[in-house]
């Protein structure tokens, strides 16, 4: 069974999306390890360590998704976790600023999967079959 | 004619503790030096002697059941991945199954690591590393090592249960004394300490008594039963929680301040309040910590270390006294009694800085986050601030002259709202030694070790 590491970044209290996603995620057969919110980088990665993890679940709601973000795929490699999947995902940047920028940056800071404010868990999902290869 | 006799094997003393069930009355208590070395008997004898004097007469008692934290106490290593996270859940099994956690490990260990081990003489380790379904690679890599390198030392397995097999494989491989139990930490921020805390127990009572030249003793006595610091907390959990119809004190913490180490213990849930979120491994009801670098004598030398230059020039001018100098000559003879009233002053003022000390590694800590959906706190550790009650245990602060000053420095006296120390407390000293005979006395009898902590505990006006 893969397992998943999911959580809310950052001064960040969102609750809800956070227990969506788990229950789909549940659902669908992997093992989701539930940080819930207000979770800091390190609390994602020590997780990821102990559980073995596959894939980091990054969620942000509240626009300050790239301060929270930042460095965050430096610090996996040098836990050890280089070949852990990063996803990101929820209104990570401040405004009405384009996707398309938006998703490089995050590309660019080292998240394998960007996603836009309003997507629904179920389109990830594929992606995550896909990428997990189950 | 049920008389029970209730033993503290300490480092420095032999406690005892006479109780009559008919009467549910403390008899009386005595004490005298350990005598570990030559043979524990002959101090114990000597103890006994002098409570035979106090009660004056000879008393037939037909039980007569020990701890014992002699002979450096119950020494273990504790070994995880993370450090918040298995490294911490070993660590807190260890400490509240009543050890001193000598050694502290993560990740890897390495040779030099186990060297250290072997060189430090412990009594047991716990192994632990991995949430059930998790890393399995670190913790078997672990075993192995200390296979390798041919450690003789119990190791309990407390680690991911999806390693089981392979770990006791390497066991049987490399013959070594290994014993399996539930993981530490079988979820992320879950502890689950009761397997391996048992399973401590049991190695104790079966083998560590024995190395440690305690066993003698048991032709004289039943029983030793537990490390004295899980008899303490056992005693605390009971005080505080309450049994049956008797009623507990509710939330407390106890302290005791020793030569080498000064031990907290705080019986609360993490919080009881709505508006904060926890962070980190999931909080124990009753939680033991143990500062290893704040004490009396062998750790006085830590307590100026916890210090800045400035803060150093400061204690100086104010109290008239060169704390360094101080500190160093109790660490060099470190049975040093006070004699006169400077010497007093100076073990006061020491004791107070453990016990501040020691009270801001313990208490949980809180932050104020501010979220666009407002204001909330973000907590790690545990929130003491309704704790009723702080208890004060051990010789300095019974020998002290100003009970009440040591205990204060644990409540919030400097108002530091992001720390979560007793706010308005409280104040008993466990004048008789009796929290680790009741915690004892608690394994037959918990209601009447509840009733005679509820009275004897004295209550610092």
């Amino acid at each position: 069974m893969k397992t998943i590491v999911i959580g809310v970044i950052g001064a960040d209290v969102h609750a809800v999306g956070n227990k969506i996603i788990e229950y789909t995620l549940v659902n669908s057969g992997y093992n989701v390890v539930n940080i819930g919110v207000l979770s800091s980088q390190e609390d994602f990665i020590n997780a990821a360590i102990e559980t073995d993890a596959d894939l980091i679940m990054v969620s942000s709601l509240y626009g300050h998704g790239e301060i929270d973000c930042r460095g965050m795929k430096e610090k996996c490699i040098e836990s050890g976790l280089d070949d852990v999947l990063l996803y990101v995902g929820g209104n990570i940047v401040v405004g009405k600023q384009a996707f398309g920028e938006v998703k490089k940056t995050f590309g660019d800071m080292g998240f394998d999967r960007v996603y836009p404010p309003g997507t629904s868990i179920d389109d990830a999902l594929t992606d995550i079959q896909e990428d997990l290869g189950e | 004619m049920s008389k029970y006799l209730l033993v503290d094997f300490g480092s420095t003393f032999t406690k005892l503790c006479a109780v009559d069930l008919e009467t549910e009355k403390i008899m009386g208590t005595s004490s005298h030096y350990t005598t570990v070395l030559e043979d524990i008997s002959i101090g114990y004898h000597k103890a006994l002697n002098l409570l035979f004097d106090k009660l004056g007469k000879k008393i037939e008692f037909e039980h007569v059941i020990a701890c014992s934290s002699a002979a450096g106490g119950l020494k273990m290593a504790a070994i995880g991945l993370v450090e918040e996270l298995t490294v911490e859940a070993a660590k807190r099994v260890c400490l509240g199954a009543g050890a001193k956690v000598d050694l502290v490990f993560s990740h890897h260990l390495t040779k030099r690591e186990v060297n250290e081990i072997k060189s430090g003489q412990m009594d047991i380790i716990l192994l632990s590393g991995g949430s059930d379904g998790g890393n399995q690679e670190n913790v078997i890599y672990n075993a192995k090592l200390l296979g390798e390198m041919n450690v003789k030392v119990p190791i309990i397995y407390a680690g991911n249960k999806s390693a089981q097999d392979d770990i006791l494989d390497i066991f049987e491989n490399y013959g070594l004394d290994g014993y399996i139990c539930d993981n530490v930490m079988p979820k992320i921020n879950k502890l689950n300490p009761k397997c391996a805390r048992g399973k401590i127990r049991e190695l104790f009572l079966k083998q560590i008594i024995e190395a440690k030249g305690i066993k003698k003793i048991e032709s004289d006595i039943d029983q030793v039963i537990l490390p004295t610091p899980n008899a303490v907390l056992q005693a605390a959990n009971l005080l505080s929680e309450g049994y049956l119809d008797e009623q507990g004190l509710g939330d407390l913490v106890v302290v005791d301040i020793g030569g080498a180490t000064t031990d907290m213990y705080s019986m609360c849930y993490a919080t009881n309040r709505s508006d904060v979120v926890l962070h980190g491994l999931e909080e124990p009801y009753a939680k033991r910590t143990v500062e290893g670098d704040l004490g009396m004598r062998y750790s006085a030398p830590g307590i100026v270390k916890s210090l800045s230059e400035r803060e150093i020039d400061y204690i100086n001018k104010e109290k008239n006294i060169d704390i360094v100098k101080e500190v160093n000559e109790r660490y060099q003879n470190v049975h040093l009694l006070p004699e006169d009233e400077r010497d007093q002053f100076i073990d006061q003022f020491l004791g107070e800085m453990c016990a501040y000390r020691a009270m801001n590694r313990h208490c949980g800590k809180i932050h104020e986050v501010i979220t666009p959906m407002g204001k909330v706190f973000n907590q790690s550790g545990k929130d003491l601030s309704n704790a009723k009650y702080v208890i004060g245990t051990g010789g300095v602060i019974i020998n002290s002259n100003n009970q009440k000053d040591i205990l204060k420095q644990m409540s919030n006296i400097l108002g530091d709202s992001t720390q979560l120390r007793p706010e308005e407390p409280d104040y008993l000293v466990d004048q008789m030694y009796i929290m680790a005979p009741m915690g004892l006395l608690a394994q037959k009898h918990p209601m009447l070790a509840l009733k005679l902590m509820k009275e004897n505990l004295k209550e610092l006006k």
